[in-house]
């Protein structure tokens, strides 16, 4: 007998991987939650089908969100996550001993919960003392906040369903309104490849954009997100991450499986086709 | 109401049953359950075409119903406590109509407040029936136009005993509800009928602690849009009669007008939207209001908005608030509510019910989602944030009363011609004049025009307000009646 998580990348694209059993399956008040256990990737969790996390790939996408805006502002000290349940983006920033406060909104409790138990690897620095939970809606969240962070982290699902406010203008530029003078908005950028994600892709640029001075995007490669080509985007009010310190950082001495100072500069050249979409994302 | 009777679905069960029977249609409508038009299959799928059939004997007929419609209607009046119940298929409008035809003939009079809704007027015309308006009274601050004063009623009661029946807007688009109860106790005393243009209280027949629904409150004919808040298809609605009425008469009214080939998809829908209210509606509703609370007090913690709801009952011309409607204040950011209204939807991809001068309306109704309502209150922080200036003069309304010179079907119906509005005085208006705000009419057909009309004209355009009505774009002409 086989058994076989599989998920729609496109209604003509499939991936799969083989698993060995299914440790957890639960239906929250926003969506269902599984998580597996498999060769190749290790434990995975899935919300409504769509893989969030593995053990043996999230190193990647949590190194990328989380170094490349520290490594630009060393002095961050006030972080907002917006999303981020599976606690893999807190544990990079935890690593920084100058930041005084993390505060992570995530809409669903359970899936925190069921990452506490099954993926130890991402939640183990969620009872950091520097770490505040808060378990409502990120957009809600930031509205009444003003002047109060140095870096908001939008670690969010895909922008259908419960995720979908976090794509919109008005969670931008409540965003904005949320970020000092020096504030960094980093995001979970979708995929330029297949086309319902390029969408998607392509409306955040447009609105980040917008309010923003300075918004760039950069790229890292996910074995196992749609495609595989993921993007970040990077929207700030004074710092460029191309001019930042690169010593600096070194200097930190942090230990990364993905991340460093070249793949840091390197990540912002993207492929032609990419960078003719997000320059005609306006006429969209 | 009995449950086990509101379970029931006759409509939807002959159709399911129908579907099994796989008859060959040589009848019409061509499109025959959809095969010879396979684009339109396409796009509204085969279960939509497959039931889009006409009236046929296991189907029953709108127009004279004896079998599974008759049945619906009987289940619908027991779920909503009416004599009885009409499915109508011509939108909310024409139950309309159907009220003001089924008690007035040419020439009687029936007394309506001055904000009622277009179709009530052009029942007149139909009818040739003469309205006898009622000052609906303004919120000075908000600029909204508020229920029937009991006292003003019974002053226009007194001055007219011959009129026929009232008519009563409950709630009005703004969620303002009138006195019901007194209001049909006075019209009935004075051997009047008692219509309400109840479009948006669907939910009052079927959520907790609503204001009064119409036929609670012993009023005799309702025009309910399930369509608005019952989650039917558009254009969708219940004609509710009290036991004064006699049902024979009134479905011969209808069907002066209706059509006699009626949609079975509009049809079932009323059937299954009333089951699911009968059934769950305590439970739907319920959330609604929390939502549409929820959304006040944030919308209200912005600052500079203002949702208001119950607290502006004044025990008369305010004497309930429907708690679902999300109305907002919006002048003192110095926006519009049509600067607010068109923003949301070009800027936020956020369509609500509408914007006047003053306010927007959002509807919270049985398919809103926290996410959405939360999508919302963020957009009004933002919009507040990105576009808030001073506040701009608001205007304020001075009631005229109107002076109907002749019945909106004569003046209809008469030879007019064009004159500029500053030289029409004396004359008889051949349209309408309406300024939002408030979203009363200052001329409707067949009424008199005096300087002080003219000048409140002038005035209403230095202050911005948005006047329509005329043929002419600009409001700079009108037609008038030649006598």
């Amino acid at each position: 007998m086989e058994l076989w998580y599989t998920e729609y990348h496109t209604d003509t694209a499939r991936f799969s991987i083989k698993v060995n059993k299914q440790l957890y399956s639960g239906q929250s008040e926003f969506q269902r939650i599984d998580v597996f256990e498999s060769e190749e990737f290790g434990t995975f969790f899935t919300l409504d089908g769509l893989i969030m996390a593995t053990e043996k790939d999230e190193f990647i996408y949590h190194d990328m969100i989380v170094h490349v805006p520290m490594a630009t502002n060393p002095n961050i000290k006030n972080v907002l996550v917006i999303g981020g349940g599976d606690g893999g983006t807190v544990r990079e920033l935890t690593r920084y001993e100058t930041i005084e406060s993390i505060h992570m909104v995530e809409i669903d409790k359970l899936v925190v919960d069921v990452c506490r138990k099954f993926m130890p690897l991402t939640s183990c620095k969620l009872d950091d003392p520097r770490v505040e939970l808060f378990f409502e809606d990120g957009l809600k969240y930031v509205r009444d906040k003003e002047n109060a962070y140095d870096l908001i982290i939008v670690d969010s699902t895909d922008p259908f369903g419960p995720g979908e406010g976090l794509f919109t203008r008005e969670f931008y530029g409540n965003c904005f309104k949320a970020l000092n003078e020096k504030g960094i908005l980093v995001n979970q950028h979708e995929s330029p490849y297949y086309e319902g994600d390029a969408l998607a892709m392509k409306r955040a640029h447009r609105r980040v954009r917008e309010f923003f001075p300075i918004s760039r995007v950069y790229q890292a490669h996910i074995p196992t997100y749609p495609s595989g080509h993921w993007l970040f985007g990077f929207a700030s009010k004074e710092f460029d991450p191309l001019q930042f310190d690169e010593e600096a950082w070194n200097k930190l001495g942090l230990k990364t499986k993905y991340y460093n100072t070249e793949i840091h500069k390197g990540s912002f050249a993207l492929p032609n086709y990419v960078l003719e979409m997000l320059a005609n994302a306006d006429k969209e | 109401m009995e449950w086990e009777r509101q379970r029931r679905a006759p409509i939807y069960e002959a159709l399911m049953k129908y579907k099994t029977t796989r008859v060959v249609p040589f009848d019409v409508p061509g499109h025959k359950q959809g095969k010879g038009n396979p684009q339109l299959v396409d796009f509204l799928g085969e279960k939509c075409l497959s039931i889009d059939v006409n009236s046929m004997k296991p189907l029953d007929n709108l127009g004279h119903p004896v079998s599974v419609i008759k049945e619906a209607e009987e289940i619908a009046a027991e779920a909503f406590s009416a004599y009885h119940a009409f499915f109508m298929v011509n939108g909310t409008t024409s139950a309309v109509q159907a009220m003001i035809m089924s008690v007035c003939k040419q020439g009687e009079k029936i007394i309506m407040p001055r904000n009622v809704h277009r179709s009530a007027i052009n029942a007149l015309i139909i009818s040739g029936a003469v309205p006898v308006y009622v000052n609906p009274g303004v919120n000075k601050e908000l600029g909204i136009p508020l229920g029937m004063s009991v006292a003003e009623v019974e002053k226009v009661i007194l001055a007219h005993p011959d009129a026929k029946a009232i008519l009563v807007n409950n709630p009005t688009y703004y969620g303002i509800c009138s006195n019901l109860r007194r209001i049909t106790q006075l019209a009935h005393e004075h051997n009047m009928l008692v219509l309400v243009d109840e479009a948006h209280g669907t939910h009052f027949y079927f959520g907790e602690d609503m204001p009064l629904s119409a036929m609670a409150a012993g009023a005799d004919m309702a025009a309910v849009s399930m369509h608005k808040t019952g989650g039917s298809l558009t254009q969708s609605s219940f004609l509710l009669i009290g036991e004064k009425m006699n049902p024979g008469h009134v479905r011969q009214i209808i069907n002066l007008t209706q059509t006699t080939s009626a949609s079975y998809l509009l049809l079932v829908s009323l059937d299954i939207s009333r089951r699911n209210l009968a059934l769950d509606g305590v439970r739907i509703f319920e959330k609604a209001i929390k939502l549409a609370n929820y959304g006040r007090e944030e919308v209200n913690r912005i600052g500079g908005y203002y949702a208001f709801g119950k607290e502006l009952n004044n025990g008369d011309s305010v004497y309930d608030f429907d708690a679902t409607k999300l109305s907002i204040h919006t002048r003192d950011i110095g926006l519009a509510g049509i600067e607010v209204y068109d923003i949301l939807r070009d800027d936020y991809g956020i369509q609500i019910e509408f914007g006047d001068i003053g306010n927007i309306l959002a509807i919270i109704s049985m398919g809103d989602r926290a996410l959405d309502l939360e999508r919302l209150v963020s957009s009004l922080s933002e919009i507040k944030r990105l576009y808030q200036r001073s506040k701009a003069g608001m205007l304020s309304h001075e009631y005229i009363n109107p002076i109907v010179a002749t019945t909106p079907q004569k003046a209809f119906y008469s030879q007019q011609y064009s004159v500029p509005i500053a030289e029409s005085e004396g004359l008889i208006s051949g349209e309408f004049v309406m300024a939002y705000p408030p979203g009363i009419p200052i001329l409707a057909p067949g009424e008199r025009i005096t300087r002080e009309i003219i000048e409140y004209i002038d005035y209403a355009k230095a202050k911005g307000s948005s006047l329509t009505g005329t043929e002419d774009m600009a409001i700079g002409n009108i037609k008038v009646l030649e006598e």
